[in-house]
Order: C-alpha cells, then structure tokens, then sequence
C-alpha cells in the first residue's frame, strides 16, 4: 500500500515494455528462485531492443519483477556494459587495461578519437558510433584490441581505423 | 566465554562474538566504520585493522579485519601494533580523499563518526592532490537532507535500510570510486524508519532536515532523559533543546525497547513543543470580556473560586498525560468524579487487554525479546503504522530464520553477507490477519484481509486447533479451517510462538481470540508470548488507574448531574463526536482546560492553564509492555521566555487543591507526587523504582544535562538581561539544568541525558554505556515491568461473533491507524504534517463500481452527526462491506454506536 503516491516523483514517464520484451522477461524469471537474479537479463533485453536502457524501463521491470526500481536501478548502473544513456547505432569499446596499454592503446585511442571527433563516453552527431573504455576483451595476445557490437579487433593499427569503421554504416 | 591476548594481556570474552565486538566490549577505541551493533559485520571498510599472531612464537603476526574474525579462545591480536596502527591510518586517509572539508558547516560535525574516526587514527593531512568526485543531492522528503559529497561508501545505509528496516526506495548505484546512495528519482523516502539514517551513516550523507531549519551543534544542546509520547510503545529519546525549543530528537539506547532506532513519528513529531501558539500563560475566556492573560495565583484563585462554587466538579484525564497529572486531578476531584477520558470502546479493550496480560498464561515481551519468537501471529493490528517500532522488531524476528540457518552451518549470526546468501528468502513463519494491506506484508507467509468480526473468528478457530478446550467457531467455513489449522501447526511447531494484537479495530472479540490462542500455547505448555498494542503513550497507565470512561463524563455534565469539568491534556473532539462533547461542555458553568496545546477544548475553556509538554516536565508512562517508565524536564521553559508560566500538569492541579481548600500552595515535587500515585494505587506500586529518585548522586554530584562544552551561557540571555542568572534548580529529579555536574560513561547509571565518552561524539558512544556492544546498559536499563502473568490461567472466552455480512447501502467503519498525521500531538508538527497522506476514505473495487465512483472522486459521507465529503481510495486489498477511515478522523465520522455509516458520490445524495 503506497500511502505515498502524492509525495513520489512522478515514475516511469509513459515508458511501456513491448509485449515481446514481457515475454521474455516474465520467461527469464521463471528461471529463478528469487526475482532479482532476472534483473541483469531483464535490462539486456531492454537494451536489445531500446540500444540503451531508458529511465521508464527501469521502473516497468521493477514492476515486472515485483522489485523496486532502486534494486533495478542499482544493477543497471553497477554494470558499464548496461547503457543508462543513450548510444549511437554502433558502440565501440577500446580495451585499456594493462596488456593493450602496453602495446599502443594511447594510439588506437587518439585515432579512433580524432577521426570520429568524439571522446570517451560520446555520440557522433549523426548516432552513429558511441566510444567507451572496456577494461578487458580477454584478447591480450591480440592487442590493442577494440570491440564494435559483436566483434572483435586486434591488433588494430591506427592507419585501419578508418578502413575498419567502414563495415558499421 | 573465550580468553584472547590483546597487546599481550589476557580478557575474558563472549567467544560467540568477533573480534571487533569483544575489543570495545573491553572498552578498547578501535576504529570502524561498516561494522555496526545491529547491522554486523561485512568487513568492507579495512578500518578495523589490528594484527593477529598464531601463537606466542609468531612475532611476524598478520593483519585482519576484526570485525571478520571470530573472537576465538586463545586469540592473540595486538591493537597497537605499528603496522596495524599504520594501515588504519592510511585507510582513513584513502576514505576521505573525496571527503569534502566542509565539517564548520556540516550538521554532523560534533558528533559525527567519521570525525572520532580520524582523531583516533590520527590522519590530519591531505596529499591527495587531484579532483575530487563530486554528486548532487536528492530531495528526500520533509525528514531527511541529502549530501552525497560527505560519503565514504560504507554501505551501512542500505545495509540498515534494505537488509533491516525492509525499504525498497534507497539504492547504490554506480560502482567503483563513482557510487552513490540515494533513491533511483528524487522523491520522499518511504520507509517508516527512514530517521534512522541520520545516526547509522557515520558521516553528514543523511542529516536531520528538521534540525537544520535552526541547527545547533550536539554540544550545545541541553538533553534529558525522555520517552517518546507519539504511541504505546515507550522508545527511550534524548532531546535536545537550545533557546528554549527543542531541536532534535536522538535515539537514548535502551537494551529491551528501541536499542538503536526509532520510528519517524518519534524523531520528527515533536514540532508541537515549539509551536508559537502553544499557550504559555495562563488564560481567562470570560463570556463578556476578551481573553485575558494572568499570572499563576491569579489563575488559581479564579481557578479555586469557579470550582468552590460548582455543585459537583467531573475530572477527566488523559492518556498522553502523565500517571501523576492523572492522579493528581483525581485527587482533585475524588475518584467518584474521576474518568480516564478514554472513549468508551477503546476503554473496554484496554481492561481486556490488561487482563489478558496477567491471566493468559504467557508474558508480554520486551521489543527485544520480540525479536527471538520464531512465529508470529499478528490479529487486527498494522503494526508500522499503530506501534512502528514494535514492526521493526517483528521483521527482525521474522528475519532472524537466517542467522538459525546459518548456526547451523556454523556461519557467525554476525557475518551478515554470508548470513544473507545463505538464507535468501527463509524466513520465520509470519501471519497477518488485517482488513487491509499492511507493512509487514512483504515478509509474512500469508495476509489475511478480512473484516474485524472474521478475523475474530480466524483467532478463535486458530486457538480450538491448538487446544480442543478451546471453544470451536460454529459454522466455520472450510477454507479458514484450514487457515486456522496451518496457522495452529505452525505456532505448535516453533519454540517460542507470539501472538500480537491490540485495540486499533477497537474488537474486543479479537482481543479475546488472541487471548485465547495465547491460553491454548499457554496449556500445550508452549514458552510463547502475548503482546497486546494500546493507542497513545499512557493508555496502559491511565487504565491501570482505572476510571469510568469518558462517555459517563460527558452525560454526568449534560445531565446536570455536575457543573464544572476539569479536562487534562486531552482533546475530547479527538476522541468523540464533537456534537456530544459540545452539549456537555455548554451544559457545565465550568471548564478548566490543562494542555500544553490550543486544543479546540482550550479555545472554549473559561480557564486555561497551561500545562507541559514533555520537553518541559516529568512524569511516569506505561508502555504496551507493561514498562512504567520515567520522562524528566529537559529545559525550563520560564529561563529562555521569562514571561512564560508552563508548569506540570501535576505541579497545576496541586495547586489547584490546595487554593481550593485556602492552603498555602505546598512545594511539591515529582518523586511526591510519584510516590502518591504509587501508594493510591496498588497496581501501580512499582512506578516508584521506575528511575532513581531526585536525591540520586554520582561522585557526589547530580548529573549534567548539558555536554561539559555547552558554550554561550553567559551571553545566551543578554538580550534581556546582561548578568547572567543562577541556572534554573531542579527539585525534582538528580538532572542540573547546567554543564555542572556528572556526564561519564565509567559510572553505571540507568537515566543517560546523551552518550558522550572521550573520543565518541556520534551515536556510536553508546557502546561505551552498555554491558556488551548491543547489550544492556550497564547501570541497568530504564524502567519496572508492572504486568507480568500470574499462574493461574483463566478460561476461555467464547464470544465468537457471527460471520461478516456486508450491509445494505452501509458499511462497516475501519479506523486505520496512520503513522503519520494519526496521532494528536504529532499531527501538530509540521514536517508530519508535510509527510502524511492526504486523507481518502477506503473502499473495495466492488464497492467503488456498485457506486460508480472511481479513484478520486469525492464521496459524502451520512452519520446521524455529520456530513463530511472525502476523496475515495480505491484499495483492492479491503473486503466489500467495510469503509476505511484514516485514524485522526474518526471522531468527527462515527457515531455512539461507531460501527455502520452510509456513502453516496457527491452530487447523488439524497435529500435531506
């Protein structure tokens, strides 16, 4: 019984998951004895559809999940690969942990930076490419090593950038 | 009981604790953070660092956390140790690198964790050199100011409220070095123990907004010992008073009530005390003239004169006034005259419940003792919002299933991350039987939502399952004899059973069904416990006294079988229609009012006097328990507001006796006036040993109410005069109104105005108090237990009432109870007021459809009295047939008879 509804800030501006989406929420679930293990998959699947996690689907898989949107929201920022912004059609993560800093990440950065015009954590202005740091790919024999979408790169030259980019309209 | 070596000599400790616990147990300062006596360990702060050595030839020794070491027999730490003293002081240091240095501006400062932390570990310089991360802060509601820069991510907030107070709307977000605590939007927290936030974040992330508004440090306040008077339960409260308002209110550890927390009615309702147009003087309404203020003889010669010639003068007390104001207006006007100022109904389910107490074979437990049932039953009450405290307890016990699970396992009960993956959802078996959603739902086996007369019939039928003696409900339906039974197994099958109910459905048959079920355990031999919720802070007392109800006042004055009324500290409008209270206070020549507020009551009084609040008097309460507890004066009201004439309502109605018979008026004092009371009445005896009698020293000296660094005095009154008097006497207890005086932790005492102890400031420096972190106190702690079972147990009860049948164009009134703007004296307070719920009459889905009414909409209400129009609440959880009401407006809604009112959507009325 919330005695609080006039206090509360008003929650989930509109935001409705697809029917889709509750399926497969409402699927994941099931698989678990206590609701909140479904979160990470319920915001994957948000992000699958959405590229990013909208702040209305946090409170609609809080309600879906029978949790409160502080829990949600609490695994959603928990995780840099669960987007709480929005991103452009492709995102790229550059690897910057010990092994690829070692062998030219610095580099691959600037000209992954200065050819897009965009620093970490940006959009291109046509919503093309978003750029973020990853802290490992787990391809250390292959770096400096990037991730776009799905795929990963590496070694990855600076002078390939441009070339590589070319595959992600 | 374990030995470990500490810095190479030997103690004797509970081996059950770890090694953090045992080294301030000892009294060793050892810093930490995460840890805390309710919360456990999660050994994520570093801070509490000391070195271990395997055995007497380790010289190398390792660093561990102690609060993640078991106190083992035969341990040997040092505390001293250089590397260990090092480690901390660098954990410190990389604590506070985001830590802003705001401490002359922040509101924690003064008695602030963080602070004892650092000057204990001796960390003084920043070499931190880059930018510090900063957040912004949330609004939170009227209760709770925000500044997330202060944090040092120990988790505890979440940790108390999630893990313990069951809150969903605070949050960690982020990870790494950017997390941030607070909800997922801005809003007002929700939780009911949200308060308790100021003093479990051990720095000025949470702070209380309500002190803000005219902030005082801790050092500068004046405190006493006090008991909270916003509801039965009888939590123990420090306030703290500076120019003559109260400005805050603290947790005042008790090791059987409230320990480390409190409820938000009792930390943030206490804004009546400072209200501007609280009557301070003494005043006449006479019929031809304007009010006039006068002075104290003045007031008690018209006082005396108006009694003098009345026929016959009807007393009427009140149950959130004190045991002693209550008998001395007693005394006043002879037990023949006498009445408790209890509306009738709920007078009669508090003489239920008391004798339930003594002869239903199983002892009310303290709040602690709660906390160790392994199945509870809960019958009529919505224990968050009627007896808040007491709910946390019982999530606690309903929690405590975990730390079962994990002895068994041998996990220690403290180490609370393995004892929460471990135990998930398990839980003790909780069932709450209630006409609506309450705010143990979330963690009971079943909510049974049903109107007052079926969960009667449910308690009934629980106690014929547990004992065949038990009178059997006829004509029961086979799914709640179902219910019943498992209900009945499962209260068999736990070693310690409770059943909780209580006055708030003002049923007696439900009282008598958990009396029931409380002799059936009794009979099957079971070690369970009775716990039975009274309404306001003396209900339990005033009852105790025992007096005629306040319906038999009003008809001896309407009938003019009596011509003057003495009302103490109770707004009759509050508690019957005020039709009915009107004909009978015209009908008196004379109405002497004692309140500390501008109740409607004293506005139509010939005479007021104005009495005190507890901020500015004393007296014994009662609690649910059966506890008599005592509250002491924490400031005096005339040294700040010369002109000011508020005195005890005892100290009045003394007086009044003796101008009453042309007497000099005596130099009373509390423990007189105690000690009357307790020789007046034999079940009231006890109240004397409740505190120590105002001739209590220690070294010597009467304790200090004010910390030994309280600054100003000397300038403090300047404005009105610039030398500076004698700090007000106090006769009547063993507090000064002064820094003078004693203010130690290493004297065991049992009445503490604040918890101070070189080195602690913060809340934290109660665990210098206690016998063992999270124990008793060690002088004792505060109080006399009156009600305890006797032997016999009595029969049982068969008043079972028929099934619930739904009305026709009627429904039967619930008064729910409401935390938050229900309760008299706190609904004067502005920040409750802020925080309660606008009020909506309930009603159940079907109800809404069959009168086309929808959420919102205004219904009108019909008593033979009143017409009132309210917004509707749809509730889905109430059964057809019952109206909701929120408490706080039942006395203007319901009728002699209470129970049937009628509704129509407005507009659709019919005619009068």
């Amino acid at each position: 019984m919330n005695e609080n509804a006039h206090l509360l800030a008003s929650d989930g501006d509109g935001f409705i998951l697809d029917p889709e989406d509750l399926r497969a929420i409402e699927h994941e679930r099931a698989h678990y004895e206590q609701p909140q293990a479904a979160c990470i998959e319920a915001l994957k699947i948000v992000q699958r559809r959405h590229g990013w996690v909208p702040d209305g689907a946090i409170v609609a898989i809080a309600e879906t999940l029978g949790i409160g949107p502080a829990e949600v929201e609490g695994v959603a920022t928990f995780y840099s690969l669960i987007f709480r912004q929005p991103v452009g059609r492709h995102v790229i993560l550059i690897c910057d942990s010990s092994s690829c800093f070692l062998v030219g990440y610095d580099t691959l950065r600037e000209a992954l930076s200065s050819h897009l015009g965009i620093g970490f954590g940006q959009t291109t202005a046509d919503d093309r490419f978003t750029l973020l740091p990853v802290c490992c790919l787990g391809a250390c024999d292959g770096g400096p090593a990037l991730m776009i979408d799905d795929d990963t790169y590496g070694p990855v030259a600076a002078e390939d950038v441009a070339a590589l980019l070319e595959d992600y309209p | 009981m374990a030995t470990i070596q500490v810095d190479g000599r030997s103690y004797e400790v509970d081996g059950k604790d770890n090694l953090l616990q045992a080294c301030l147990t000892l009294g060793f300062d050892l810093p930490y953070f995460c840890w805390h006596p309710a919360l456990g360990s999660v050994g994520a702060c570093r801070q509490c660092a000391v070195k271990q050595y395997r055995d007497a030839d380790d010289t190398q020794g390792a660093l561990v956390m102690a609060c993640m070491v078991p106190a083992a027999d035969g341990s040997r730490i040092s505390i001293e140790d250089e590397q260990a003293r090092e480690f901390r002081a660098s954990v410190i240091e990389w604590l506070m690198v985001h830590h802003p240095h705001d401490c002359p501006v922040c509101e924690e400062g003064g008695h602030c964790h963080l602070q004892d932390m650092t000057v204990m570990t001796g960390h003084s310089r920043r070499r931190y050199r880059f930018r510090k991360r900063t957040h912004r802060n949330q609004y939170l509601g009227p209760f709770i100011a925000h500044e997330m820069n202060r944090c040092i991510t120990c988790y505890r907030c979440v940790r108390f409220y999630r893990d313990y107070a069951g809150g969903e709307d605070l949050g960690a977000f982020g990870a790494n070095d950017n997390v941030y605590f607070g909800r997922h939007r801005e809003g007002v927290l929700e939780n009911e123990f949200s308060g308790n936030l100021t003093e479990v974040c051990p720095t000025g992330v949470f702070t209380d907004r309500t002190h803000s508004e005219r902030y005082t440090r801790k050092w500068d306040l004046q405190f006493a010992p006090s008991v909270c008077h916003q509801c039965s339960v009888g939590c123990n409260i420090s306030p703290g008073e500076r120019y003559g308002d109260i400005r805050r209110i603290e947790n005042r550890y008790h090791g059987e009530v409230n320990r480390f927390f409190l409820c938000d009615r009792g930390r943030f309702g206490y804004g009546y005390v400072n209200r501007d147009d609280r009557p301070r003087r003494p005043e006449w309404h006479g019929e031809t003239e304007e009010t006039v203020t006068l002075d104290v003889d003045e007031a008690l010669d018209r006082g005396a004169d108006a009694l003098r010639e009345a026929r016959r003068v009807i007393g009427i007390g009140s149950p959130r006034a004190s045991l002693e104001s209550n008998d001395q207006l007693r005394e006043l006007v002879g037990q023949a005259n006498f009445s408790t100022g209890i509306a009738e109904r709920e007078q009669v389910c508090l003489t239920r419940m008391r004798r339930l107490n003594r002869d239903a074979g199983l002892p009310t437990p303290t709040l602690r003792d709660v906390e160790s049932h392994d199945a509870i039953l809960v019958l009529g009450e919505d224990l968050i919002q009627s007896a808040a405290r007491l709910g946390l307890s019982v999530r606690q016990a309903v929690l405590a299933r975990r730390e079962r699970l994990a002895e068994a396992r041998g996990i220690p009960a403290w180490n609370a991350e393995a004892v929460m993956t471990l135990a998930q959802d398990a839980r003790h078996p909780l069932f709450v039987a209630y006409p609506t959603a309450t705010g143990l739902d979330d963690v009971a086996d079943r909510c049974l939502r049903q109107a007052p007369d079926d969960i009667a019939r449910l308690g009934f039928a629980v106690a014929h399952a547990i004992d065949v003696k038990a009178p059997a409900v006829e004509g029961i339906d086979e799914s709640t004899k179902a219910t019943a039974e498992h209900i009945a197994e499962t209260l068999l099958a736990a070693k310690r059973p409770l059943v909780i109910s209580g006055g708030s459905l003002e049923s007696t048959a439900i009282i008598e069904a958990s009396g029931n079920i409380a002799r059936a355990l009794a009979t099957r031999g079971r070690r369970g416990g009775l716990m039975l919720v009274r309404r306001e802070a003396n209900s339990t007392g005033v009852e105790l006294l025992g007096s005629r109800p306040l319906e038999w006042a009003l008809d001896e004055l309407t009938r003019g079988a009596a011509d003057a009324v003495v009302v103490l500290e109770n707004d009759l409008h509050q508690r019957l229609p005020s039709g009915r209270v009107e004909r009978a206070l015209s009908a008196a020549r004379t109405v002497i009012v004692l309140d500390h507020q501008r109740t409607s009551i004293w506005e139509r009084a010939d005479l007021g006097l104005p009495a005190a609040s507890f901020a500015e008097g004393d007296g014994t309460l009662v609690s649910l328990e059966g506890r008599a507890q005592r509250f002491f004066q924490v400031f005096e009201p005339r040294y700040h507001r010369p002109e000011t004439r508020i005195h005890q309502g005892w100290r009045w109605l003394q007086a009044l006796r003796a101008s009453l018979k042309r007497r000099a008026v005596p130099d009373v004092t509390l423990d007189a006036v105690t000690r009357d009371c307790a020789r007046h009445h034999p079940a009231l005896a006890g109240i004397v040993e409740a505190s120590p009698s105002a001739d209590q020293r220690v070294s010597g000296l009467k304790l200090a109410r004010q910390p030994h660094r309280y600054s100003g005095r000397t300038a403090m009154r300047a404005h009105l005069d610039v030398s500076e008097p004698r700090p007000p006497q106090d006769p009547d207890t063993p507090f000064t109104f002064s820094m003078e005086g004693y203010y130690g932790f290493d004297r065991p005492r049992r009445e503490v105005p604040f918890a101070w102890a070189p080195g602690w400031n913060s809340p934290q420096a109660w665990n210098k108090f206690t016998d063992e972190v999270g124990g008793h106190l060690r002088g004792g702690d505060p109080g006399v237990r009156l009600l305890e079972p006797t032997e016999d147990i009595g029969d049982y009860v068969n008043e079972i009432p028929p099934p619930f049948t739904s009305g026709v164009g009627e429904w039967q009134v619930v008064v729910l109870p409401r935390l938050f703007g229900g309760e008299e004296t706190s609904s004067r307070a502005t920040p409750i007021m802020a925080r309660a719920a606008a009020v909506r009459l309930h009603l159940s889905e079907e109800d809404a459809r069959r009168l086309e009414a929808e959420e919102g909409d205004t219904l009108v209400v019909e008593t033979s009295l009143t017409r009132l129009s309210l917004p509707l609440r749809v509730d889905t959880t109430l059964p057809s047939g019952l109206v909701g009401v929120p408490a706080g407006l039942e006395a203007a809604l319901v009728t002699g008879d209470r129970a049937w009112l009628s509704l129509a959507p407005e507009g659709e009325e019919e005619p009068p």
